[in-house]
């Protein structure tokens, strides 16, 4: 089946799972979200953020498997990428992996007796993770459309030519603007999300208090992230793979890919939809809504920048050493046999969401909270 | 390239591999004896069974945070430091990391969720299920990341590219089913299912010694010691056929753990000895200071023939005509050969010169096999430290038969005396549980430090597989991983003694 695939429509199709792949990773992040909105809704009760991390605490592993995944089909499908981008923005990378490292211990040894650093370390490790990582990791995607200072030798070795190591990235309001609304973003799914799963009502009117200054700084940062991109000269490449400035270049990709706007736009809207029916009706469901509006809108801006020609990992300080989908890909055989593996996502999606609907049937209460039975973090 | 930015990458790597392996072992093997813990209980119904389970259950959640924890840097260290490895490699590599986070990861993500909240959300056999996926899936993950890593140790189902300059993937089921890989990963479970044997066993003789949770304490030592008495068989049969392919695939490593300067017939090994430190290739001096030998051993267990030549080091640098051995000189003139070609081919298909190409790429097809040692200096880098190789694979050895003895003796004492009134075998059991750790963390040390200088066998040394960045960068960045992964250890063991100490009545 995937055999009579030529390599460009492999190198395609896999860019569609990496950006599917990026848009349920940005959906999962509504933990990150929650981490950094516990103590704004607990207000120091120590049995509302016991729920509050609780119910995070259920999913916080799925959002690591998906960074895990990510990286793995990265690595996997576009292994060029991989190495220029890892070893050469080795300080972003680095600062990221920490922010999930701190994560990874905190839901089970924050409440544990003799925890050694205690209780507030944790918790602030969870609002580092969720803050810091979640805007760092904003800031490295806002690269693949902004570029980044690197080239790439005969051998396809790379070398990185700026001596912050990705840190640089930091300092541009670009960059910037995507790093915030990403962080913003989450906070928002990570409030619809508590008022989904757990049945309290202080919580639900903390949380879409939150939302209602969240939605509007999401809006500034990611309106300004959308005017700096639809203004700014994009990095396209030619049928010969030489790659050039070209003017508007995302905003005619959006233009000339009406599937991708659409997509966009559905994405966009759904999110408003759902922060508009949470604040005004009082809808406890949105998380559904919501979720699936940034998966797409995320998905449509992978899909933006590594299609229609256009290269997805661009150096501005050397334009040819830029990455696409066609000069930065496994071979043929690789995304074959890849390919097949990937028919297990929609498997491996089933069982998931089958999980949680099991697991979520019963909303998280106070009671539950305080049994004496229960497994808590 | 900076003078030891391969020494403090691969310090680096080593560290978070390290730390990382002091809590997988456990996760792979805790998670089958608590599967047997629950199924017992759903089929006996006794909730003695279920508070059981619930206690090693607690442990496990309590390792298996930090075990995530360290082990996404395991992942993305191979692009943040050896970014042309990545390249070199990344088309076979990542997708066998693919597939585990595709086949492992969601799987034992998912259902540890089930596993730890779901006691009173689903049915008892759904729950089961969730237990059971939960150990299936960190083993799943295991098996793949370890055909990546036996692949670096015997790079197979792939071709190079000169195009490309790497290695392209040409049969996937090559890579999967490597004997080396297969084996590796045999053993490599196994060897986690003894370390989780032990901490159960070890814990368990703790309350005994204690006197207290007795009838707890004694269920988990019969569980624990029937486990870890299965696998310790399955870990000397998967250990044997492990050598077996050192043997054959990797014979510099087997002469360095075995510190086999001179080949021969009818080897043996060394049981116990001591090095001697002034020894050298090309000196005349004891290898050992002191050793005791066991006759025909190392043939029989390196070729499955007792009177089988085993090559030692100074036929694998300087050649072996009579057994048809090359000398490591000889493959470094092919190595430069072939990258030199590579070079030239290159030239050729920016000319445009595709006879020259052609002629070019002929001859590093004839000499690929040997790329890497291209880009050794001297002769005598293949060798690994002999050293810590030779120590290391006798430790683990030595401990390995000790674990398996110990098993059956808690066994046989639980099920047939007193086992109360044997404290010193219960201290043993109490003081072996780090002894499964460091035998575990110096099988891996034989098998990384045992290859080097390779990153991926004769193709690729570590010192070209290295990303290019100020050794600076490095230096702190291993720093920071060794301050907070000590942090987090002492976190991990302290929450975890307390625990246990708590125990089973009242850890919930």
């Amino acid at each position: 089946m995937f055999e009579e695939l030529t390599l460009l429509q492999l190198q395609q199709y896999w860019w569609i799972i990496i950006s599917l792949l990026g848009g349920l990773f940005a959906f999962i992040m509504f933990v990150q979200g929650g981490q950094t909105l516990i103590g704004e809704i607990s207000k120091g009760d120590e049995t509302l953020k016991t729920m509050l991390i609780n119910s995070l605490g259920r999913k916080w592993e799925l959002g690591f498997t998906t960074l895990v995944l990510f990286g793995g089909a990265l690595f996997a499908a576009f292994p060029l990428f991989y190495s220029t981008s890892f070893g050469g923005a080795y300080w972003v990378w680095i600062a990221i992996l920490f922010c999930f490292i701190i994560q990874a211990v905190s839901y089970e040894y924050r409440k544990k007796p003799n925890n050694f650093l205690g209780q507030k370390v944790y918790e602030a490790f969870l609002f580092l993770n969720g803050s810091l990582g979640v805007i760092l990791l904003g800031v490295a995607i806002a690269t693949f459309f902004s570029g980044s200072s690197f080239s790439i030798d005969d051998n396809n070795f790379s070398y990185w030519h700026n001596d912050y190591r990705g840190l640089e990235a930091l300092i541009s309001p670009f960059n910037l603007s995507l790093g915030f609304a990403l962080f913003f973003l989450v906070r928002i799914s990570g409030a619809l999300y508590f008022i989904n799963n757990i049945n309290n009502e202080t919580i639900r009117i903390r949380a879409i208090k939150s939302i209602k200054t969240d939605m509007i700084l999401f809006l500034f940062f990611f309106l300004s992230f959308l005017l700096q991109l639809f203004l700014k000269d994009g990095f396209a490449y030619d049928t010969n793979g030489i790659v050039y400035m070209q003017e508007y270049k995302y905003l005619l990709n959006f233009l000339e890919l009406p599937f991708v706007l659409a997509m966009f736009l559905s994405g966009v809207l759904m999110v408003v939809i759902a922060v508009f029916l949470t604040i005004h009706y009082g809808k406890t469901c949105c998380i559904k809504t919501g979720g699936l509006g940034i998966v797409l809108t995320v998905m449509a801006l992978f899909l933006n920048v590594g299609f229609n020609n256009t290269s997805f990992y661009p150096s501005y300080y050397d334009l040819q050493s830029s990455l696409t989908i066609e000069n930065s890909s496994g071979s043929h055989y690789t995304l074959t046999t890849m390919s097949y593996v990937s028919l297990m996502v929609p498997f491996v999606l089933a069982y998931i969401i089958y999980v949680w609907y099991q697991m979520d049937k019963v909303k998280i209460t106070k009671e539950e909270i305080e049994s004496p039975d229960s497994h808590n973090y | 390239m900076e003078e030891h930015l391969v020494d403090w990458s691969r310090a680096q790597f080593a560290l978070t591999a390290i730390y990382h392996w002091l809590f997988v072992p456990l996760t792979l093997g805790l998670g089958f004896i608590i599967a047997i813990m629950e199924t017992i209980y759903v089929k006996t119904g006794d909730n003695f069974w279920k508070k059981t389970t619930k206690f090693w259950m607690t442990l496990f959640a309590i390792n298996f945070a930090i075990g995530v924890a360290t082990g996404i840097i395991m992942e993305f260290e191979f692009g943040t430091n050896w970014a042309n490895y990545s390249w070199f490699v990344g088309d076979i590599f990542g997708a066998p990391l693919a597939v585990e986070g595709i086949l492992a990861f969601f799987m034992e993500s998912t259902f540890f969720a089930v596993m730890f909240f779901g006691w009173d959300k689903v049915s008892k056999g759904f729950h089961l299920l969730s237990t059971w996926l939960v150990a299936i899936g960190s083993n799943l993950s295991a098996l793949w990341i370890l055909v990546a890593n036996g692949w670096m140790q015997y790079p197979v189902g792939m071709t190079f590219n000169p195009d490309t300059v790497r290695n392209e993937m040409n049969n996937f089921w090559e890579v999967i089913f490597s004997p080396v890989a297969i084996s590796k990963f045999l053993h490599t479970i196994s060897s986690g299912y003894i370390v989780a044997s032990l901490f159960v066993v070890g814990i368990s003789s703790w309350y005994l010694l204690k006197k207290r949770d007795i009838k707890f304490a004694k269920n988990s030592l019969v569980v624990g010691a029937t486990f870890g008495l299965i696998t310790s068989i399955f870990l000397i049969l998967s250990g044997d056929e492990s050598a077996h392919q050192v043997a054959l695939k990797q014979p510099v490593k087997l002469a360095a753990m075995e510190g086999l300067y001179e080949g021969k017939e009818q080897a043996g090994i060394v049981g116990i000895g001591v090095l001697n430190p002034k020894k050298t290739l090309d000196n005349d001096e004891d290898v050992f200071l002191f050793e005791l030998e066991a006759p025909y051993a190392l043939s029989f267990l390196g070729y499955h023939d007792i009177n089988a030549f085993v090559p030692g080091l100074k036929d694998l640098i300087y050649g072996n005509e009579k057994y048809g051995i090359e000398s490591t000189f000889s493959k470094m003139e092919k190595g430069k050969i072939a990258v030199n070609a590579l070079k030239k081919y290159k030239e050729a298909k920016k000319e445009n010169d595709i006879e020259k190409a052609l002629k070019y790429q002929k001859i590093l097809e004839e000499n690929m096999k040997y790329f890497g040692y291209g880009h050794i200096k001297n002769a005598q880098d293949v060798i690994p430290p002999i050293d810590i190789t030779f120590y290391t694979f006798h430790i683990m050895v030595a401990l390995g038969t000790w674990f398996l003895i110990l098993f059956a003796l808690i066994l046989f004492y639980t099920l047939k005396r007193d086992i109360l009134k044997y404290r010193v075998l219960l201290m043993s059991a109490v003081a072996s549980i780090p002894l499964g750790y460091i035998a575990s963390e110096a099988g891996w040390i034989v098998a990384e430090v045992g290859r080097q200088p390779w990153a991926i066998q004769d193709l690729m040394p570590v010192g070209i597989a290295v990303t290019n960045i100020a050794t600076s960068n490095v230096q702190i960045t291993f720093f920071m991983f060794a301050f907070l992964f000590t942090l987090l250890l002492i976190a991990e063991i302290k929450i975890m003694l307390k625990q246990i100490k708590i125990g089973p009545n009242g850890g919930h």
